[in-house]
């Protein structure tokens, strides 16, 4: 039979018994609604994970330490591959290397140090960090209260919320931070000015002009590494306030205060490798203790990561902690969509019953199609049809009503959230794939599901179907 | 619809159908029923012949077996050249599809169906294009009077009606060979004999080979040209019709 008059046929014969076909249908549609609703949950959350994370800029961020440092971030990687590669200083001409490196946006000197800044002439004491003008465009930066840097070396500050919240004496109980607004921050602290006390590095030279705090110049040289230490205020005005943690990655060591990375260096902080290089007298001019390394696309951060080990430093990317929460995901994921089709499996159940159920009904007149010569193949692919024509209807209903159920979840949820004064979020995402593959799933289902009925009616015996009444 | 009428007998003068030694023996419980035991027979193209008996007498088993709606125990049923013992299910539908049509005493309409549905089914199984289709179903209800009534359901119409759609859709895929298992078996004598008609104008015209079972013997005097009479599945009689003018119309006696 053609394809064409076998569908007609196959529809004509659904709408016959259309109540006990429709419930059928129902039954596939709910399936399909929980296995698309429970995904697009899990799709959901794992989208509301991933986007905080994204939100910290550091998704395309490699960061490079030197296998010299004893503080790098992946000690366990540096013991095992410490002899595959030579150990090298992270000077500039290392920087240089690396930024010349295939998809790397740009390389730049991760310059922090901690020190004490005063505000209304009380002194707070956090991490500072550069920030390069890239940064610009991070989702920590755009959209803030106030503005980014006006130039790459402006004398000015953007703070992390949970400083500004320090500056205005302002400390609510550890997870109760986002009850208040950022936008309430910047009022009282936009325009104000700060100022930062810091200890310079001088080189040996010029260090007689100054008052030295604290000389650490190695014993037995006249080499460049030899410099002196003076105590500098530098005032700085506060221009944003960021409501998000771009530095979330160094955990414990994170800057709260942000300056730009120009400003930084030419500041010459006194950076805490630089005492250490000093005590090991290698260094004959200024090594960095971290490189951020951008790169142009996350995907290709694994890649640039290797490249960068093979030059002999060690790396260390968001998608490394992330790689565990991925993995979350896929389970969780998994689990709900093994729920989800329980449910399908149940409708499928019913598609056979509702097929053998027709079979019985119709076995004369499966008799008498195949006394006037359809063959078995013709009946096998009748019942087909109407399987497959109650699994696409089902899949269409059930991702509709599956949408429908992830919305009212979604709506019933941000209302609770906003009762509790939180701020909405979606948890809950169905794309196109899901759609898709969703409407496939039930039909290939209803298909299996309609191989035994068909089976059943195509070996059916004529004369016998034929003396049934 | 276009038959060449009266070819009444094939180029190569082989018979239409050719049985030999055919038995079809099945088990009911313990019992062993032998519905056709050893029959051999010969029916040459455009013969209408009635095969007559009292019930169970294998009959009914026989035209399923011609039909190839059933297989044989054993023996040959050569239908057109082919042994049906030998076809398989496909071809065996086939053969139903193309060579045989059929029409039974409960008119076996698929009471869903409109009359035009019923109809064009074969058509379908054909895989006959769907503008062809539609003018071969009104051709083919009109031949047997029930062009006004396409769109019917079986229900709506009379026992001679739904017998009449029946015939058009038997013969919808132009066969050479008609096979009725008591075509006038739940009519009244009235319609009966307009069935009985419309069969015998199958015969003269377009030159079918008809078989039809009943159990009338009046019936088979009437209309059929040989008549072979079976009893417990064999061959008990069979010989030419001798009542007068029995192939003509019931009018120019």
């Amino acid at each position: 039979m053609k394809t064409y008059d076998l569908s007609e046929l196959a529809l004509r014969n659904l709408r016959e018994s259309s109540l006990r076909n429709s419930l059928t249908t129902i039954g596939i549609s709910v399936g399909v609604a929980s296995l698309v609703a429970m995904l697009s949950l899990g799709i959901g959350l794992q989208k509301l994970a991933t986007r905080h994370l994204a939100k910290s800029g550091l998704f395309d961020t490699v960061v490079v330490t030197s296998r010299r440092d004893l503080r790098g971030f992946n000690r366990e990687d540096q013991r095992s591959t410490a002899s595959a590669a030579e150990s090298r200083t992270l000077d500039e001409p290392a920087r240089q290397e690396i930024e010349s490196l295939p998809d790397v946006l740009e390389a730049y000197p991760d310059i922090r140090f901690i020190t004490e800044l005063r505000y209304q002439d009380k002194p707070h004491l956090t991490m500072v960090s550069g920030i390069p003008d890239s940064a610009r465009s991070n989702d920590a930066f755009t959209g803030i209260p106030g503005s980014f840097f006006s130039s790459e070396t402006a004398p000015e500050v953007i703070l992390q919320k949970s400083f500004a919240l320090e500056l205005l004496g302002k400390t609510p109980p550890p997870g109760h931070e986002d009850d208040i607004p950022v936008g309430d921050l910047a009022k009282p602290l936009l325009g104000q000015e700060l100022t930062m006390r810091y200890a310079q590095r001088v080189s040996a030279p010029e260090s007689a002009q100054n008052t030295p705090v604290k000389s650490g110049a190695s014993d037995e040289s006249e080499s460049d590494a030899a410099y002196s230490v003076i105590s500098r205020e530098q005032k700085l005005k506060i221009v944003g306030i960021s409501d998000l943690d771009p530095d979330s990655m160094r955990g414990a060591a994170r800057a709260r205060v942000f300056l730009p990375l120009k400003l930084a260096q030419e500041l010459r902080v006194m950076q805490p490798s630089d005492v250490r290089d000093s005590m090991r007298g290698f260094s004959k001019q200024p090594s960095y203790s971290t490189v951020s390394v951008r790169v142009k696309n996350p995907k290709n951060v694994e890649a640039v990561e290797q490249a960068i080990k093979k030059l002999g430093f060690n790396t260390f990317s968001i998608l490394d902690a992330t790689r565990s929460l991925r993995q979350f995901f896929a389970v969780l994921d998994l689990f709900l969509g093994i729920f989800g089709s329980l449910a399908l499996a149940v409708a499928s159940i019913g598609i056979v019953n509702t097929l053998v159920m027709a079979i019985l009904e119709r076995r004369r007149e499966i008799g008498i199609m195949k006394a006037i010569g359809a063959s078995d193949s013709d009946v096998k692919k009748l019942f087909f049809a109407e399987a497959g024509a109650m699994g696409l209807l089902g899949g269409v209903v059930g991702v509709m009503l599956g949408w429908a159920i992830g919305h009212v979840i979604n709506l019933g949820t941000n209302i609770y959230l906003k009762r509790q004064a939180l701020p909405p979020e979606t948890f809950w995402s169905v794309p196109w794939w899901l759609v898709g593959a969703a409407i496939v799933f039930a039909f290939i289902v209803s298909l299996v599901s309609g191989l035994y009925p068909a089976a059943r009616a195509a070996r059916l015996d004529p004369v016998q179907a034929l003396r049934y009444e | 619809m276009t038959l060449n009428s009266n070819s009444s007998s094939s180029p190569n003068g082989a018979p239409a159908i050719r049985i030999v030694d055919l038995c079809r023996h099945y088990k009911m419980g313990e019992a062993l029923i032998r519905a056709v035991d050893g029959v051999s027979l010969q029916i040459q193209p455009g013969e209408f012949v009635a095969l007559l008996g009292s019930s169970g007498s294998g009959k009914s088993s026989l035209l399923n077996l011609i039909a190839g709606l059933d297989r044989p125990t054993s023996g040959a049923v050569v239908v057109e050249d082919r042994d049906l013992a030998q076809l398989s299910r496909e071809e065996l539908a086939k053969h139903r599809l193309r060579t045989v049509g059929m029409v039974f005493q409960s008119f076996n309409l698929v009471s869903r169906m409109t009359l035009a549905e019923n109809v064009d089914l074969p058509l379908r199984f054909a895989e006959v294009d769907r503008g062809q289709r539609q003018a071969l179903t009104r051709q083919a209800l009109e031949r047997v009077g029930l062009g006004a009534r396409m769109t019917h359901r079986p229900s709506e119409l009379s026992g001679g009606e739904q017998q009449r759609a029946a015939l058009a859709r038997a013969l919808i895929n132009q066969p050479k060979l008609l096979l009725a298992d008591e075509p006038t078996g739940n009519l009244d004598s009235h319609t009966g004999t307009e069935i009985m008609n419309f069969i015998r104008e199958f015969n003269q015209s377009l030159g079918m080979t008809i078989v039809m079972v009943t159990h009338e013997r009046a019936l088979a005097e009437r209309y059929a040209r040989r008549m072979i009479l079976l009893a417990d599945g064999k061959l008990v009689d069979d010989r030419p019709n001798t009542a007068a003018n029995a192939s003509l119309p019931e009018e120019q006696r």
